[in-house]
């Protein structure tokens, strides 16, 4: 029985696999829409998060399955004191596949050591949110045809994002991908990250500018820039237009480059940007409902 | 000079750090077991300048070598058979260590439910870097 815990649990071949399995699914609907008749999905959220839960609850209707689940702690038996572990296993008879979303980083896995089912990862604190990146991936790979031989630029908050973390992190598994980051210095990447690009001999930039970069990308992954990550209001004021997008940065940009975010967005993408044919984060959260729908069928063996 | 008479059959762990033998003492719960421990705190030392060494007389199998490589792998583990030194035991970092350390995260799972062991993981072997197998947290605390 397999689990995801991290992007990183599938090999790059598995992932093929499992992206060529998203795209069928994309193109041929009615083809899978019984192939999880009679299965059930319990979504275990701990944590309100409405875009997630609802993506792999629809991931999962899609397939014909049925969803049970809590979408807060407070409505749900972690409230009388219940463990994570003795949740599991009484999902377990419940449910044939879960999605467990938990404040505390590791939840999921003590989850997934006592389960009779598997467990999906659906965000754990700060820490892993695997699901938002296989859903870059796809994104990526459906929409530029490759996950490798590019020019991406990581724009914003490089330094709290794990969404951004978990990203470079599956990505340098590829090649020849050029990778250039967008920040304040007060919000860089991590130094580990930087150390782990300099180890596998990754070409990387760290620039303060979006716009300066902006004819080199392939790709721009968009972040927010969060008020209360800055030390004083000044800094904020000063830095913030900095990493707006908006058409008159996207002229810089290539044709073909693609604009992504794991929304929700507040201001940095103006919504003028949204008529551009290079904005693709709303497709992108569709192929978030492909992507679990084709995880849903490879952990239930269904695939 | 102090003399601390040979042991029969035991162990002595030799070049510890001066000033850890306590710390290791308390690690390898020595106080639980029934038998003859000697503790010597800032022996003499060509190598080390000062040293501490335990010995024990126990059986060897009694001794946790996982827990001991953690706090130090480069501890010398003597074997003593009929006052003889019969094997010296090389010490490895240890893949998994459980219960030895606590993860300090205050995210982490382990944070709030009790009842779970705190396992590290070696994730650098170079550097020497454990990471909490429910969290990643690295470990900071050293002994």
């Amino acid at each position: 029985m397999r689990h995801l815990m991290s992007p990183l649990d599938f090999t790059t071949e598995e992932l093929e696999k499992l992206f060529c399995l998203a795209n069928d699914i994309e193109n041929n609907k009615a083809k899978y829409a019984h192939a999880c008749d009679g299965k059930i999905m319990a979504t275990c959220f701990y944590e309100p998060s409405t875009r997630t839960r609802l993506s792999f609850e629809s991931a999962m209707i899609r397939l014909g399955g049925q969803v049970i689940g809590f979408s807060d702690a407070g409505s749900s038996s972690a409230a009388k004191g219940e463990s994570v572990s003795d949740t599991i296993r009484v999902i377990s008879g419940y449910a044939d596949i879960c999605a467990m979303r938990h404040p505390k980083e590791g939840a999921p896995m003590v989850a997934m050591e006592k389960s009779l089912i598997p467990v999906i990862n659906a965000g754990d604190g700060g820490h892993q949110h695997p699901t938002q990146t296989l859903t870059d991936l796809l994104t990526i790979r459906s929409l530029k045809g490759t996950l490798s031989g590019f020019t991406i630029g990581l724009c914003g908050d490089l330094k709290f994002g794990r969404t951004v973390h978990s990203l470079i992190n599956a990505l340098v598994r590829y090649d020849n991908i050029n990778f250039i980051f967008i920040s304040p210095d007060e919000l860089k990447i991590p130094d580990y990250i930087i150390e782990m690009l300099k180890n596998k001999n990754i070409p990387y930039e760290e620039v303060n500018s979006l716009d300066e970069v902006m004819p080199q990308l392939d790709l721009l992954y968009m972040t927010r820039v969060q008020k209360e990550r800055f030390f004083n209001e000044e800094d904020y004021v000063r830095l913030k237009n900095y990493y707006i997008l908006d058409t008159e940065k996207m002229q810089l940009a290539k044709p073909d480059m693609l604009v992504l975010h794991p929304l929700p967005r507040v201001n940095e993408i103006s919504v003028e940007v949204d008529n551009d044919p290079r904005a693709a984060y709303f497709k992108q959260a569709e192929y978030g409902v492909y992507v679990r729908m084709a995880l849903i069928l490879t952990l239930l063996e269904l695939a | 000079m102090l003399n601390v008479g040979q042991i029969e059959e035991g162990f002595v762990l030799d070049h510890i750090k001066a000033g850890k033998s306590l710390s290791i003492y308390e690690h390898l719960q020595l106080d639980k077991l029934d038998c003859t421990v000697a503790i010597i705190k800032n022996a003499r030392s060509g190598k080390m300048g000062k040293k501490d060494i335990l010995k024990v007389e126990c059986d060897i199998n009694q001794l946790d070598l996982d827990v001991l490589a953690f706090i130090d792998h480069n501890i010398t583990v003597n074997v003593i058979k009929d006052c003889e030194i019969v094997e010296k035991k090389v010490l490895v970092l240890p893949k998994t260590i459980k219960n030895v350390i606590k993860c300090k995260n205050p995210r982490c799972i382990t944070s709030i439910e009790q009842e779970l062991p705190h396992i590290f993981l070696l994730a650098d072997e170079q550097k020497e870097i454990y990471r909490c197998k429910y969290c990643e947290e690295k470990n900071t605390e050293r002994f």
